[in-house]
C-alpha cells in the first residue's frame, strides 16, 4: 500500500485472535499515523471491537506483530496500553455504576495531593473536559448509573482525553449521542488530528466516516477487506467492501426505491 | 442570551457566574443548611439510605431494653458493652473490605481463634515477649490472607469456597497449636490482659479528644471549601459545616461523660475507633480505596481502566485476615485465655452480620468502614440487653438472626429503590 502520510505511530501485521471455534481476527494488518483519522468499518461481528480490545490490551492476540512509535511491543494489559499512550472508548463503555462521574473519569489516573485524592482539582478538570464536549450532565457528583445512555457515552469519551494519549480509539462513540453532541465528537476527532494524534474511529454511519476520516479500513468476517483513502473513494465502494459484493442489500434497496420514488 | 446557551468557562474572572457545578438549570439548588437537609431527605427517599436504618434500629433497641431494664443504660453496663464489642468489631472492619469488593471471607472466626492460640502459646508457654507474640499472631493472619488472595487470583475459585476450606484448615491448626490441654490461660497481670480490660483514658484526655476530633474535622472541611471556592466550585456554607462539627462534638462529649461516670473510655475501644476512622479515610480518600470500590462496582471496567485488579484482591484478602488476627488477639487478651472454642460458635456470623447490618452491601461497591462500628454496636446492644434480662442463648441467636435478616432485606429493598431512582 502506498501512503504519503508520516511514519505510523501504531502498526500491526498478521494479527489473529480466536474465541473457541470463532476466528474473530485472521491475519489482520492495520496501521495509523500521527495526525491521521482512520475509520474502521465493517458489518456487525466483523471483528472491529475485537481488534480495538486487542490493541487496548483487554485481549491478548494469538499471533501477530505490533509496533508502537517504531518499536516492537507486546501489549499484555490495559495498563500497559495506557502507559504507551493508547486511550480507548469501548463500545460497552466500561463504567463503574457505583462511582460518580469524577470517579469514573479519573479511574486509574487519580490526581493526588499529599497522598490523598485531590477531589477538588479532579472535579474542576471534569467540568472543563465535559464543557469541551458540550456535555449535558447536571452534576458530576452523582453515580453514573443515574445518567442517560448518551451522557454515559460522553463520560467515556471524556475519559479517553485525560492524560497525553498518542492514539485514541473510539468504538462507536456517537451511537447514543444527540445531534449537537455527535457534531461535538466529530469536531473533537478533528481537533485530535490537529494535535497530531492518531485516531481510530469505528462507526456504522457512513456520512460521519466520510466527513472526518482520512482513510477507511474495511473489515469483513474477521479479515481485512480493503483500505481506501477517503479522497479517492465513495460511499458505494466502501459499502461494497463491507458487504463483500457489488450487489447487496443496500444497493438492491436503493434500486428498488428509485423507480418507486419516480412513480409518486 | 449567550449566557444560557453556552455555559461560560470556569475562568475565575467570570466569578459573577454560578459555581461550575451548579450551572445546569435542571439542578435543584441545595445551598446552605436547608439545602443540605433537603438533599439528604431526597437521597433517603430514593433508597440511598446510608446508615439511617441502623441508627433508627439502634434507637428502638435501646428504648426497648431501657423500658425492660433501666440498668441497660447505666454507665457500668455501657462500658462493658464497649469492651465486649471490640474484638468482633475489629473482625467486621476486615469483612467490610472484602464485601466492598463483592467477595466474602468465611474463615475470619477460625482465623481469630488461631491467632489467639498462637499469641497465648508463644507468650505463655514459650515465654516470648508480648510484642513479638502479637506480631507473630498478626503475621499468621497476613499469611493466611495472602494465600487466599493467591489462590483466588490464580484459579478464580469463588472466595466463599476458598475461605470455607480455610475455615476448616485454620480450625485444625488452632487445635494443633493449643495442644492436648486445649486451653492456655494468659496471666491476668500481663500487659496484654491489662490493655484489653483494665486501661482507660484519663477523663481530661477523653474530653480533649471529643473536642479535638470535631475541630480537626471542621478545619479540614473549611480548607476544602476554600479550595473549592477558589476552583470555581460550589461549597457548603460555613454554618452548615460548623453545625455538623458542633453536633459531632456534643455527641462525643456526651459519650465520654456517660462512660466517664464509670471506668471511662478504654484504650482498646479507642484503638478500634481509630482503626475505623483510618480505614474510612483509606477507602474514601486514597487511590487504593477508590480501586476497591471500582472493582466492587464493575471488575471489568476497573481492569480496563488499568487498575491492577489482582494486587487489590491480594491486599484486601490479606488485610481482612490480618484484621481477623488482631480481633483474635484482642479477644484472647480480654478473656485472658485462648481455648479450643475461641473464635468458634457465632464469631464468624456476628462479624459478617455486623458489616451488613451497619449498611455495607453484600453486592459489592457500596459501604463504609463505619458500618463495622454501627453494626457491631447493634449486635452487642441486643446480646448485652438480652443477657441483662437473663434470656438464654437460644433466644439471643434467634433475635440476632432476625435483625440480620431485616438488615439484608433493607439492603436488597434499597438496592431496588436505588435502581428505580437511578442511583445504582
Ligand atoms: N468475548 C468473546 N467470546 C467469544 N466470542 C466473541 C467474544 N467477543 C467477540 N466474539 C466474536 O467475535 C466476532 C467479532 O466480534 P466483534 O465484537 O469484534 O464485532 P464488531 O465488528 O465490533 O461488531 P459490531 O459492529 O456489532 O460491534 C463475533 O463473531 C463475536 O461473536
Ligand atoms: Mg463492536
Amino acid at each position: 500500500m502506498t501512503t504519503t502520510s508520516p511514519a505510523p505511530v501504531l502498526s500491526m501485521t498478521g494479527v489473529s485472535k480466536r474465541f473457541g471455534a470463532v476466528q474473530a481476527l485472521k491475519d489482520i494488518e492495520f496501521h495509523v499515523s500521527t495526525g491521521e483519522v482512520v475509520a474502521l468499518v465493517g458489518d456487525n461481528g466483523a471483528g472491529k471491537s475485537t481488534l480495538v480490545k486487542a490493541i487496548a490490551g483487554v485481549y491478548t492476540t494469538d499471533s501477530g506483530e505490533v509496533t508502537f512509535d517504531g518499536a516492537p511491543v507486546t501489549i499484555t494489559s490495559p495498563s500497559q496500553a495506557q502507559s504507551l499512550g493508547i486511550a480507548t472508548v469501548f463500545q460497552d463503555l466500561a463504567l463503574c455504576d457505583n462511582l460518580d462521574v469524577v470517579g469514573n473519569l479519573f479511574l486509574g489516573n487519580e490526581l493526588k495531593r499529599s497522598g490523598a485524592l485531590d477531589e477538588v482539582t479532579m472535579e474542576q478538570e471534569s467540568w472543563r473536559l465535559l464543557r469541551e464536549l458540550s456535555a449535558k450532565i447536571p452534576s458530576v457528583r452523582i453515580p453514573v448509573a443515574s445518567l442517560s445512555g448518551g451522557q454515559r457515552q460522553t463520560v467515556a469519551i471524556a475519559r479517553s482525553l485525560l492524560g497525553e494519549p498518542k492514539v485514541v480509539m473510539l468504538d462507536e462513540p456517537t451511537a447514543a449521542l444527540g445531534v449537537a453532541q455527535t457534531a461535538e465528537v466529530l469536531n473533537l476527532v478533528e481537533r485530535l488530528r490537529e494535535r497530531g494524534l492518531g485516531v481510530i474511529l469505528i462507526s456504522h454511519n457512513m456520512s460521519d466516516v466520510m466527513a472526518v476520516a482520512d482513510r477507511v479500513s474495511v473489515m469483513r468476517l474477521g479479515r481485512n477487506n480493503g483500505d481506501f483513502r477517503v479522497a479517492d473513494t465513495n460511499t458505494n465502494e466502501i459499502i461494497a467492501a463491507i458487504t463483500g459484493a457489488t450487489t447487496n442489500a443496500v444497493t438492491a434497496r436503493a434500486a428498488r426505491r428509485t423507480p418507486h420514488e419516480e412513480q409518486s | 442570551m449567550t449566557a444560557s446557551q453556552t455555559p461560560p468557562s470556569t475562568d475565575p474572572t467570570a466569578s459573577v457566574e454560578a459555581p461550575a457545578d451548579l450551572q445546569d438549570e435542571r439542578l435543584i439548588a441545595s445551598q446552605g443548611l436547608g439545602g443540605w437537609a433537603a438533599a439528604t431527605w431526597d437521597r433517603i427517599r430514593s433508597g440511598d439510605l446510608g446508615s439511617l436504618p441502623v441508627v433508627i434500629g439502634l434507637v428502638i433497641i435501646w428504648a426497648v431494653f431501657y423500658a425492660l431494664n433501666p440498668a441497660f443504660i447505666s454507665s457500668r453496663n455501657l462500658v462493658n458493652l464497649t469492651l465486649q464489642m471490640v474484638p468482633i468489631g475489629v473482625l467486621a472492619i476486615g469483612v467490610v473490605l472484602v464485601l466492598l469488593l463483592g467477595e466474602i471471607d468465611l474463615s475470619i472466626g477460625s482465623m481469630s481463634g488461631l491467632s489467639g492460640a498462637v499469641l497465648a502459646v508463644l507468650f505463655v508457654s514459650h515465654g516470648v515477649s508480648a510484642w513479638l507474640a502479637v506480631l507473630a499472631a498478626l503475621a499468621t493472619g497476613a499469611v493466611a490472607g495472602l494465600v487466599y488472595g493467591l489462590l483466588f487470583n490464580r484459579f478464580g475459585v469463588p472466595s466463599f469456597v476458598i475461605t470455607l476450606a480455610g475455615l476448616l484448615i485454620l480450625l485444625g491448626l488452632q487445635l494443633r497449636v493449643l495442644g492436648t490441654d486445649g486451653t492456655v490461660n494468659i496471666p491476668f497481670e500481663s500487659s496484654l490482659v491489662q490493655f484489653a480490660s483494665q486501661q482507660f483514658l484519663p477523663a481530661w484526655l477523653a474530653y480533649l479528644l471529643a473536642v479535638a476530633v470535631p475541630a480537626l474535622y471542621l478545619l479540614a472541611r473549611v480548607r476544602t471549601n476554600q479550595r473549592r471556592s477558589a476552583a470555581g466550585l460550589s461549597a457548603p456554607t460555613f454554618a452548615a459545616v460548623a453545625v455538623r462539627a458542633v453536633l459531632l462534638a456534643l455527641g462525643l462529649a456526651l459519650a465520654v461523660y456517660v462512660l466517664g461516670r464509670d471506668r471511662g473510655l478504654s484504650y482498646m475501644v479507642l484503638l478500634f475507633l481509630v482503626l475505623v476512622v483510618v480505614m474510612d479515610l483509606v477507602i474514601r480518600r486514597t487511590t487504593w480505596g477508590r480501586s476497591v470500590l471500582a472493582i466492587g462496582g464493575n471488575v471489568e471496567a476497573a481492569r480496563r481502566a488499568g487498575i491492577n485488579v489482582k494486587r487489590v484482591y491480594l491486599t484486601v484478602f490479606t488485610l481482612c485476615s490480618t484484621f481477623a488476627a488482631l480481633g483474635g488477639i484482642l479477644a484472647a487478651s480480654r478473656l485472658a485465655s485462648a481455648n479450643q472454642s475461641s473464635g468458634g460458635a457465632d464469631t464468624n456470623l456476628n462479624a459478617i452480620a455486623a458489616a451488613v447490618i451497619g449498611g455495607t452491601s453484600l453486592f459489592g461497591g457500596r459501604g463504609s468502614a463505619y458500618s463495622a462500628l454501627l453494626g457491631i454496636f447493634v449486635i452487642y446492644s441486643i446480646s448485652n440487653g438480652l443477657a441483662l434480662l437473663s434470656v438464654s442463648a437460644d433466644i439471643r441467636y434467634v433475635v440476632t438472626g432476625a435483625v440480620l435478616l431485616l438488615a439484608v432485606v433493607v439492603d436488597s429493598l434499597s438496592r431496588r429503590s436505588r435502581a428505580a431512582h437511578g442511583r445504582a
